[in-house]
């Protein structure tokens, strides 16, 4: 299970905004270490969020998605206390979920 | 003479074409065919290959598509973009980068009830244009914008 995600969400006239913040090294097997070895790339390959059972985002992640994955996104709907979800998959297979409340 | 189970499915494909044949046989189901299209979109080096992967053969450019980006990053590995749409029937965004090996960044999906907006974090390896690609109502628009890059960020 991957490291865990930091998750805001907060709704405001009837529209919810959600920011998320991913812990991921997303290496795009470009990069060589110190001894001039290429470090494998190590990615998110697909985000998924959701809301109340329903898909409300759905994204897919190169390689040049930067370290830590940021982002932002808004749907219509959500109210205080309910929850929204974020999973990924990287690309050895890795997962991750977390939940947030809206605030 | 014509196998008469191949012209029934080719009957059955209609005007979908190929892909409905294949879709109709049950070769290819239909959430396949567009994340593996996508896949090689994502595998490919240039932007002509990209859009090709993509099946973008024109798109033109829209000012209900905002694009923001910073003039100049100062650290590639970290380069802020949103893109906001406010085209009808928007269903996804792509952001590519056109100098990057891999010209595809990042793809959004937007179901019924999300907005057609999305803040994100992408690496460019140079100074390059950041390209918001938009596919509305089964047609691609686009809006390109330079970012100049003094520390390039894909590690190389």
């Amino acid at each position: 299970m991957g490291n865990p995600m930091k998750i805001r969400a907060s709704v405001k006239d009837g529209v919810t905004e959600v920011k998320v913040l991913m812990q991921h090294e997303m290496e795009t097997g470009l990069r060589k270490d110190k001894d001039g070895k290429l470090v494998p790339a190590w990615h998110i390959t697909e985000v998924k969020a959701q809301h109340n059972g329903k898909a409300v985002l759905e994204a897919q992640f190169g390689t040049a998605v930067s370290k830590n994955p940021y982002l932002v996104f808004h749907f219509k709907g959500g109210a205080p206390g309910e929850k929204v979800s974020v999973s990924w998959v990287d690309n050895t297979g890795d997962t991750r979920v977390d939940e947030a409340e809206i605030k | 003479m014509i196998n008469l189970e191949r012209r029934k499915a080719l009957k059955t494909g209609g005007g979908l074409g190929l892909l409905g044949l294949f879709t109709a046989v049950g070769l290819i189901q239909p959430g396949m065919a567009w994340a593996s299209s996508d896949k090689l979109a994502f595998e490919a080096k240039t932007m002509a290959e990209a859009l090709d992967a993509l099946g973008v053969k024109v798109a033109d450019g829209s000012e209900a598509i905002h694009l923001t980006v910073p003039e100049i990053a100062e650290n590639g590995a970290v380069v802020p973009v949103t893109v906001a749409s406010s085209l009808a029937n928007s269903e996804k965004i792509y952001i590519l980068v056109d100098k990057n090996p891999n010209a595809v960044a990042a793809s959004f999906s937007f179901p019924e009830g999300t907005e057609s907006f999305v803040t994100t974090r992408v690496k460019m390896k140079e100074t390059s244009s950041v390209i918001a690609l938009v596919k509305a109502g089964g047609k691609f628009y686009r809006v390109s914008r330079e970012v100049k890059v003094t520390a390039g960020g894909c590690g190389g």
